[in-house]
């Protein structure tokens, strides 16, 4: 293989082991604590909120829009490390 | 200065603003007006991208929705803003790579072949148009309504706008619009959220007042807990669906939302692989402004509407709620001859609309021939919540205006994001790619510019004349895209060994099942059903979620059983998955 291969098999090795961390957490925020496991999380309040229902209307947009620009960064980074920025 | 001047006044500045920008931003190729030249930056992008997704849909009913279904709401704020999540991690940045035009684009050369590109494009048209018919719609609505013209020639009107900026700029001249759009748009949805969130909680920031308290000191959400307890609804912060549906629901959203056509297209035409995903990070912060909002805005209106209503003698009840009983959004009637307006759970009519006599009864109310035997007297349309709510708060006049403006921008950015699509679908992915593929850069062009103005005609005739089944349709787009395009292009990227045979018959039956699920339950074919045939408790809103999962195991089954994708392919793909040499969009 050559070197130029090696790199993009690298490179995509770590894209996807990025991918499935972002991912899960993103299914967590939203379908977990939005959604599955809500009735025990609106037990605990946050302000006027119950939990749950916070992750549901609020919260999980917020993680929604930290996942990506993260994503946005680490693949900069990664780009730069295997030299395939432009 | 009255309602109705402010109205015509920002209209007018918004319009003349957004017919200067097409003007600037004439397209003159075939690539300007496909992907906008593939040299927008990525803020501009994610503007862009960010109008063309919010539709009057978004701007008007969706407050309003969240309003009246409480928890159950969320699917709809975490499956339209979670889908951008997928589409900035798993498809933006390769589709950039892969730098054609068009969806159908990546299906047919992905696969490999013609049928794919066929079965794309067709996907894509079913998809767009169930979309854009909804939005013309949309834009008549708010016509009427502000402008007290007819709601036909409200279509009409909005029909020669939209025209004229797509057929001028293409996707240029669309992009820029759009840009301009979305600052109206964010404008005009978030001043009066600030006016009403400082006026019930003192905390001037929706989303922070929707968890403040009110006077007294009690929790806004528990208030409302309490009156609709004691109104006989259920808690408003705990919802009717089952866990299941909900968690089915958001999921085809989220999927759909990544698969729509309308919505990817806008990742070709940006520079870099790397702009595509910053612009889906952008896109998706402007987008979360509105849908943060949208839920505050639902809990203060829904408080406010109770407490007005509720109990009150009719003949004192303010001015806006006789003037949307004018309208036909509002219907009263007194069931028990109190004179008192009864606001409790249960349907106030025996059909879903009001149904006038001409007549008014004894405090002046127009009288309804429909009325049911339930308590409750009031019927309220959902769609008036975001629309009536500045008056219901007594915000100024150019507030309620503004609004105006921004509901007219809402729809008729996305109407023309939509009808660029289906026009690339049929001049580039069907024309170009199929019919005559030595047509010359220019006839393209024009062919394009035909398609417009074919498509819009389609659209404002179904404006004008809504069947039936477009309302119930619009929300079923998101499970066509999921159930049909998402799977396709996803395992297109990350399973190097899907071919052709695959993706095919993948995308036939998980359009297909989607479609026969949708005829059964929603328009009552095939022997129709109830909520208690639904398969496995899905209701047909979620079950674009079961017909991806079907998709994705007829692909992998069918193209595990059938012969490899060729070595070139295979190189595409590995090419794609690296973001360096992504080049310009290209018509090769």
């Amino acid at each position: 293989m050559s070197e130029k291969q090696q790199h993009a098999t690298a490179y995509w090795k770590q894209n996807l082991k990025y991918l499935i961390i972002l991912l899960s957490i993103w299914f967590i925020v939203s379908y977990g604590c939005g959604i599955l496991f809500r009735e025990a999380l609106d037990e605990i309040r946050l302000g006027g909120f119950k939990l749950g229902f916070w992750f549901a209307q609020q919260g999980s947009i917020y993680v929604f829009v930290i996942l990506i620009f993260i994503y946005v960064r680490l693949m900069n980074k990664l780009d730069k490390k295997y030299g395939f920025d432009e | 200065m009255s309602v109705q001047t402010w109205t015509w006044l920002l209209v007018g500045i918004t319009f003349a603003l957004y017919f200067g920008i097409a003007i600037w931003a004439r397209a003159g190729s075939t690539k300007e007006f496909y992907v906008a030249g593939g040299g927008v930056s990525p803020l501009a992008n994610g503007m862009a991208t960010a109008a063309d997704w919010m539709s009057a849909a978004s701007f008007i009913s969706m407050a309003g929705i969240i309003s009246f279904a409480g928890y159950d709401g969320s699917v709809y704020l975490m499956g339209w803003t979670g889908g951008y999540v997928l589409l900035a991690l798993l498809l933006a940045p390769y589709l950039r790579k892969f730098g054609k035009f068009t969806v159908p684009d990546f299906i047919g050369d992905r696969y490999y072949s013609n049928t794919a590109r066929t079965v794309a494009v067709i996907c894509a048209l079913i998809v767009s148009f169930t979309y854009v018919a909804g939005q013309m719609r949309g834009v008549g609505i708010v016509f009427s309504q502000f402008l007290q013209v007819d709601i036909n020639l409200g279509v009409a009107i909005g029909m020669a706008v939209v025209l004229t900026f797509a057929l001028l700029g293409g996707m240029k001249g669309i992009t820029y619009t759009q840009v301009a759009q979305y600052c109206v748009l964010i404008f005009a949805f978030m001043v009066p959220a600030f006016f009403i969130s400082m006026q019930m909680t003192g905390n001037i920031i929706p989303q922070l007042g929707m968890g403040g308290s009110v006077e007294g000191g009690e929790f806004l959400l528990d208030k409302l807990d309490k009156l609709h307890t004691q109104l006989g609804f259920n808690e408003y912060t705990s919802g009717t669906k089952s866990t299941w549906d909900v968690f089915a629901i958001t999921l085809a959203l989220m999927t759909g939302t990544a698969g729509l056509p309308h919505v990817i297209v806008r990742f070709f035409t940006v520079p870099k692989v790397k702009d595509a995903r910053k612009s889906a990070g952008y896109a998706l912060l402007l987008i979360a402004i509105l849908y943060t909002t949208a839920p505050a805005i639902a809990v203060f209106s829904r408080t406010n509407l109770i407490e007005t209503v509720s109990n009150k003698e009719y003949s004192e009840i303010p001015e806006w709620f006789k003037n949307w009983e004018n309208t036909g959004l509002i219907a009263w009637s007194d069931k028990n001859d109190d004179g008192k307006i009864q606001y409790v759970a249960g349907s106030a009519l025996s059909s879903k609309k009001p149904v006038y006599t001409d007549a008014r009864g004894a405090h002046g109310e127009r009288l309804v021939s429909n009325a049911s035997d339930a308590k409750n007297e009031l019927y309220v349309d959902r769609d008036i919540m975001v629309l009536a709510n500045p008056e219901i708060a007594n915000l100024p006049n150019w507030v309620i205006a503004l609004v105006a403006a921004g509901g007219l921008a809402a729809a008729l950015s996305t109407a023309a994001g939509l009808l660029l699509v289906i026009s690339t679908s049929i001049s580039h992915d069907l024309i170009k790619k199929q019919l005559k593929p030595d047509i010359s850069d220019k006839g393209e062009l024009t062919a394009a510019r035909i398609a417009i103005f074919a498509a819009i005609l389609i659209a404002g005739y179904f404006g004008i004349n809504p069947p039936g089944f477009v309302a119930a349709v619009v929300a079923l787009a998101f499970g066509l895209a999921a159930a049909s395009f998402f799977p396709a292009i996803i395992l297109g990227i990350f399973d190097k060994r899907m071919n052709s045979q695959g993706a095919v018959s993948g995308m036939v039956v998980g359009i297909v099942i989607m479609l026969f699920y949708m005829m059964k339950f929603k328009l009552n074919m095939f022997g129709g059903g109830t909520s208690e045939d639904w398969w496995f408790g899905t209701s047909p809103e979620g079950f674009g979620t079961i017909a991806m999962c079907i998709n994705i195991v007829i692909s992998v089954v069918v193209s595990r059983l059938t012969a490899a994708p060729p070595q070139e392919v295979q190189d595409m793909v590995e090419s794609i998955r690296i973001p360096s040499g992504a080049g310009e969009a290209s018509n090769h």
